[in-house]
């Protein structure tokens, strides 16, 4: 009989629940996701508005995103905004990716002297609070690496043979805010692949070279193509931790041609806003949308069949970090 | 080798910063009255005493300390604590229930569900904060929605009281909250609570000896996760409260620092903030560390 009890509560070998069904922890779980989900649907909404009003309905209109001098499309400062996060998120997780992975790799195959500081010193700054790196790079960059300071790339880089075109299209983010944001994010990269390189055994790399290959190749052609998933994690957690972050952006902008969506919004709530600053706040929560619908059919198509959404989720939601 | 590049940068961009701002905390003033950081450890200076009598403040580590006693600092600060135990609280209240339905009652909605979760890590903080900004005004509809409550009144909630700002915080990090706590009551083993109903425990037995004991570690762990940048956030402040009746120590450090003249009091402020948090960072990062060492 009990034997039989302990059945019908285990659905696919995980207790869904002995006794009966929980109306109070159902409740406010949805009360919960409703509340932390309609206000911003309440922001979308309004970035149609017909008025300036950002609280009371005048009516469907599209002039706060294209009309209006005012309006997303047609206010520069809005527009840099955008360009300035996109930008900055980019190029953060081309050199944050990378230097993240490599570091992982070289962190785990370290032996000798050396590894844990260089493990410590990783790990800091995962729980440096920002506003404590924020001010520090700030104070680095006006008292110490002057020659740098917080000036554009494009000011900066723009005339070096090789890669003043591309500092010329990075343009006018600071050099500052690109070295924080990859602060920022590089022990996220190293937590999230090492993670990953834990689970691959080292016999996999021995084997390669075994046959031959050199450790460069056994790295390039065995342990890199086993790290996709990883790289591919920690791509979109640079991206949407660069695109969200607000204090680094700010203590390291120079003036308003570096400020980012997160930095406008904060400057436009200070002072007068519109409905502008609802339409460039719905227009970046678009940009992430795509990039979560990426993130989930990626992976997915990578490698068909097994593993479901839902495992990469709880993947993500598990992840200590 | 190949952790050369990384651990150069961590070298260049993250500790000689910090020790920056410790030069710059216990450096001088130039001819102009800008800060000079002195780099070298025994020449550092306390900085200048406050003299109220002359009117003077004081500035540098010990011009906080002045301050943490006076209230210029200390009040600010006590401030911050409270401000983020109260968020704390709420969170776990809000947070706890949330991350144990999904955790063992989710089911098949459990991706839903989490997706949902998830769904404010892809919105930015400020766009969140600029919702609720937009729902508080005088005419906006929260107070649309407490005129049509009985027994309720509206009022100005943008006025520079706690209130808004406690809530702002909340719904600012609990999201960050729950998901640490979620993964800890989702390692639960069931045969534990299997075993307890065995033993006819009913479930708020079942949840006081079992649950609560075995997710104590993921409840810390998401304590501290949401604390930390809790005590560092001045733009919820400035976004839904701001006024000088609700200033936190982000706050003043932001201020001070955007001021040349300042820079030495904001340098001290973060120095005096990193070690209160110290504690919390080396708690977490070894509880991580055995975890990990645990699994690996």
């Amino acid at each position: 009989m009990s034997r039989r009890r302990a059945d019908t509560g285990t659905r696919r070998g995980r207790l869904v629940g002995p006794w009966r069904r929980p109306w109070g922890l159902i409740a406010v779980t949805w009360l919960y996701i409703a509340w932390s989900i309609v206000p911003v649907l309440v922001a979308i909404q309004f970035s149609f508005n017909a008025g300036r009003s950002r609280v009371n309905w005048q009516g469907f209109s599209l002039r706060w995103w294209s009309g209006d001098a005012g309006s997303l499309l047609r206010d520069p400062d809005l527009w840099v905004a955008m360009r300035n996060s996109v930008v900055l998120a980019l190029v953060t997780m081309a050199v944050a990716t990378p230097l993240g992975v490599a570091l992982a790799v070289g962190l785990t195959r370290w032996r000798g002297p050396g590894r844990r500081p260089a493990n410590l010193l990783m790990l800091v700054p995962l729980v440096t609070p920002e506003l404590v790196l924020g001010s520090a790079l700030f104070l680095v960059f006006t008292r110490l690496y002057e020659t740098v300071g917080i000036q554009p790339v494009a000011a900066i880089l723009g005339g070096v043979p090789g890669v003043g075109a591309l500092a010329e299209r990075i343009g006018t983010i600071t050099v500052a805010q690109i070295v924080g944001h990859v602060t920022l994010n590089l022990s996220y990269v190293v937590v999230i692949v090492r993670g990953r390189l834990l689970s691959i055994p080292r016999e996999v790399e021995d084997a390669a070279m075994d046959l031959g290959a050199t450790p460069w190749q056994a790295l390039r052609t065995v342990l890199l193509p086993l790290l996709g998933p990883a790289v591919f994690a920690s791509l979109m957690i640079v991206f949407a931790t660069s695109i969200d972050d607000f204090v680094i952006s700010a203590f390291l902008q120079g003036d308003v041609s570096s400020q980012t969506v997160p930095v406008r919004i904060y400057g436009g709530v200070r002072t007068a806003p519109t409905p502008a600053l609802n339409a460039l706040a719905t227009a970046m929560l678009a940009l992430s949308l795509v990039a979560i619908v990426l993130a989930i059919v990626v992976p997915r198509l990578l490698r068909r069949g097994e593993p479901r959404t839902v495992d990469a989720l709880s993947d993500f939601a598990s992840l200590d970090v | 080798m190949l952790a050369a590049p990384g651990v150069a940068w961590l070298i260049g961009f993250f500790a000689v910063p910090l020790y920056a701002t410790l030069a710059v905390a216990c450096g001088t003033d130039d001819v102009n009255g800008d800060p000079r950081p002195v780099w070298n450890p025994t020449r550092w200076s306390l900085g200048r005493a406050a003299v109220p009598e002359l009117g003077i403040s004081g500035d540098g580590l010990r011009g906080v300390w002045d301050g943490l006693i006076d209230g210029t600092f200390g009040d600010p600060m006590l401030r911050t604590v409270l401000y983020v135990s109260l968020a704390l609280a709420l969170c776990c209240l809000i947070g706890y229930p949330v991350a144990y339905y999904v955790a063992r009652h989710g089911g098949r909605r459990r991706g839903l569900l989490l997706g949902l979760l998830l769904a404010p890590f892809w919105i930015s903080y400020l766009m969140r904060m600029l919702a609720w900004v937009n729902l508080l005004q005088p005419d906006g509809q929260v107070n649309d929605l407490l005129r049509v409550l009985p027994g309720l009144a509206p009022r100005d909630w943008l006025d520079g009281g706690p209130v808004p700002l406690v809530l702002g915080l909340v719904y600012g990090y609990v999201p960050y909250f729950i998901l640490p706590l979620y993964a800890a009551l989702d390692r639960i083993d069931p045969s534990l609570l299997e075993a307890s109903r065995d033993l006819h425990a009913g479930p708020v037995r079942t949840f006081w000896h079992i649950t609560l004991p075995c997710s104590r570690q993921g409840l810390l762990a998401a304590a501290v996760i949401t604390a930390l940048p809790m005590f560092g956030d001045y733009y919820t402040h400035d976004l839904v409260s701001p006024s000088n009746r609700t200033t936190m120590i982000g706050n003043q450090i932001d201020q001070f620092l955007r001021q040349s003249s300042g820079q030495r009091t904001g340098a001290a402020l973060v120095i005096v903030l990193a070690t209160g948090l110290a504690v919390l960072m080396a708690y977490y990062l070894a509880a991580t560390n055995r975890a990990s060492q645990e699994t690996g």
